[in-house]
């Protein structure tokens, strides 16, 4: 269980205080897939960081399982976004100097895992995304839609219990969109746990759970108990 | 994470801009390669000196006539030569604690013995001269007091001259003429070898002082002058009160008065000795301020492109981060680029500065000496210096917030 309660998250700008986050909570189960959707600006990513350990809220709590991330430090939540999040990002965000390979690796170099048994996970994970035949390649040989893969790729070496995308088909056309959406059901349908930001109605709607933001606050909650 | 996978990523970060990487390290190459060269190159010259003065013989004291009028000049004019047998002689009677006082003249000559030709130096000297400077026979003997008062044309002759002039024969009993005028063979010194200066100290022939000062060196040494008088101290104990007291034997017998220079320089290896380690001392310190200045300047060039390279790769800092790199990984790799950029250029510059101080040592005829210490502390020095210039970039590095970093473009 994921559990968050009264997330606020407020940044000072000058005399004004904005509040991305206006207080959410929200708890879902092991094996949920959210589809988190709402206008620009609404806090979709705010909450997404801090989800993902990338950020901590002004306010309120974050119960992983039974631990409180809410209170972890520097340390303690580089190892929770190591060993517990698996992150997609709307821009890859791979390495340029490293190949397909090296990026998928890189999670599994700071959980210490031996050369070769990350190789052969890597190799492992990039044939799960369908790229078994382009792992010496670097990201600027690939197209967006397999550079994405690779970054799925990556998020799933150190084999996470959250996998969080924001705006993952963002940059992609909409045929390789489908494509991603398609191997985010498959990865859930497996029990990983999935939650992603969108702005596509199409690709939210084939989401189980839909959690609609505005504002900084969660304004609907559809498909819960589906 | 492991510290090997570490290095890996110093290592791959490094080598994904050579050029650039060349060149900042470049200061430290230069700075860390001059302080290998001159500091190999001072210390050869130390030891050059060293040896030289050592080659002199032990507690000697050198009298010689004052600097000022020892030029070449003044010597070939025969006038201003100060210094006398009679000198000599009293010093070695009135001065106590001297083992050995000697007189001597010198000049080059042409030997000729048997049909064979060689130039060396030739010494008129007393049978003292042998405890003064250190030297022993190796054949023969040495001509003694009376043989010299006499006026006999006798000589003994350093290694170099007996092969040069007999080769393999038994130089022994042989005649060589000295310029114009004929020596007798009684003796061969035990050879002694280069000496500091670089001069072969078993090139020379020694023979009695009257009859080198007659027949070899006459028009250039009036009288009875001396160019140089060699006292040996009984001990080093009595190195600086017989030279003190010899001073003031000579300042008497040349009717100085008080307040008026010498007319001769007595000096002793004491004080020639340190007179170079304070030269060397000077040096040093020259030697530690350039080095500090030149590792300075590589070490902000270091600085430099580590910032830059801080900028440039924020994305990757972030990523990194998102990933699960901690804090200290960041700082743990951006610290070791800085310090394999510095070290890089350390090896480099000590290979280089020791590949100058042999090309050096080789074209100079100088003796090769590069001090054990130049490999430890020129990488240890580099390394600190990667580390101390390195040290602000990296720390930036791993301060970085992941969400705003990954926002960079
Ligand atoms: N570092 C920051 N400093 C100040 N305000 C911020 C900061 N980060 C986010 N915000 C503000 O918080 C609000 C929520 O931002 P957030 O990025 O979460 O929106 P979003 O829902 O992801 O929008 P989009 O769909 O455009 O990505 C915005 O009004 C934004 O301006
Ligand atoms: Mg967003």
């Amino acid at each position: 269980m994921i559990a968050f309660r009264d997330l606020k998250k407020t940044y000072q700008m000058g005399d004004e205080t904005v509040a991305a986050l206006a207080g959410v909570s929200l708890s879902f189960p092991r094996g949920s897939y959210l589809a988190i959707t709402g206008p620009s600006g609404s806090g979709k990513s705010t909450l997404m960081n801090i989800l993902g350990g990338l950020d901590r809220p002004t306010s309120g709590q974050y119960l992983f399982e039974d631990e409180d991330v809410s209170h972890l430090d520097d340390d303690g939540l580089a190892h929770f976004r190591n060993q517990r999040i698996g992150f997609v990002f709307q821009s890859f965000q791979l390495l340029p100097r490293y190949s397909a390979l090296q990026n998928v690796e890189l999670p599994m170099v700071y959980a210490g895992i031996e050369v070769k048994e990350r190789r052969e996970r890597a190799a492992e994970m990039l044939a799960k995304v369908g790229l078994a035949d382009r792992r010496h390649h670097r990201p600027t040989q690939m197209s967006g839609g397999q550079q994405q893969r690779v970054a799925i790729a990556r998020s799933l070496a150190n084999n996470p219990d959250l996998l969080l995308a924001d705006e993952p088909t963002g940059a992609l056309d909409s045929s390789t969109g489908k494509d991603v959406m398609a191997l985010f059901e498959q990865l859930n349908s497996e029990g990983l746990t999935v939650i992603l930001v969108t702005h596509d109605a199409n690709v939210a709607a084939r989401a189980r759970r839909r959690v609609g933001f505005r504002d900084g606050l969660i304004v609907s909650d559809e498909g819960a108990k589906s | 994470m492991k510290s090997k996978d570490l290095i890996r990523f110093a290592a791959s970060a490094i080598a994904a801009h050579p050029m650039r990487s060349a060149l900042t390290s470049l200061g430290v190459v230069i700075g860390v390669a001059a302080v290998v060269m001159m500091t190999s190159i001072g210390l050869g010259a130390q030891q050059r000196v060293m040896s030289a003065i050592s080659g002199l013989g032990s507690n000697l004291i050198i009298v010689s006539p004052a600097a000022s009028r020892s030029g070449f000049a003044a010597q070939a004019a025969g006038s201003d030569i100060s210094i006398t047998g009679a000198d000599a002689e009293a010093i070695a009677k009135q001065v106590e604690g001297v083992a050995a006082v000697a007189p001597t003249v010198r000049g080059q000559a042409q030997l000729a013995a048997e049909g064979t030709n060689w130039n060396s130096r030739i010494e008129g000297v007393t049978p003292d001269y042998l405890v003064a400077r250190d030297l022993t026979i190796g054949q023969g003997r040495m001509f003694d007091d009376r043989e010299a008062r006499q006026g006999r044309t006798v000589a003994v002759i350093g290694t170099t001259v007996a092969r040069e002039l007999f080769g393999e024969a038994d130089p022994l009993g042989k005649r060589i003429r000295v310029g114009s005028s004929p020596f007798q063979v009684v003796g061969v010194l035990t050879s002694k070898g280069q000496s500091g200066f670089g001069q072969d100290q078993d090139d020379i022939v020694l023979g009695p002082l009257p009859a080198v000062r007659s027949r070899v060196v006459g028009r250039r040494v009036k009288g009875d002058t001396v160019q140089t008088i060699y006292i040996k101290a009984a001990s080093e104990d009595d190195l600086s009160r017989v030279q003190e007291d010899a001073t003031t034997l000579l300042r008497e017998r040349h009717r100085i008065r008080e307040g008026e220079d010498d007319d001769f320089q007595a000096q002793n290896m004491a004080s020639i000795l340190q007179a170079s380690q304070a030269a060397t001392a000077t040096f040093t310190i020259l030697l530690a301020a350039v080095a500090a200045v030149s590792l300075v300047v590589g070490g902000v060039g270091i600085m430099n492109i580590m910032l830059v390279a801080v900028t440039e790769r924020t994305r990757e800092i972030g990523l990194r981060m998102a990933v699960g790199a901690k804090r200290s990984d960041i700082l743990i790799q951006f610290a070791l680029e800085s310090v394999a950029l510095s070290l890089a250029g350390g090896i480099l510059g000590l290979l280089i500065g020791i590949g100058g101080a042999l090309l050096i040592a080789k074209l100079g005829s100088w003796p090769m000496a590069i001090p054990s210490w130049a490999a430890p502390l020129s990488l240890g020095f580099s390394m600190a210096v990667g580390l101390v210039f390195g040290a602000y970039p990296s720390w930036q590095a791993s301060r970085l917030d992941p969400i705003e970093a990954l926002r960079r473009e």
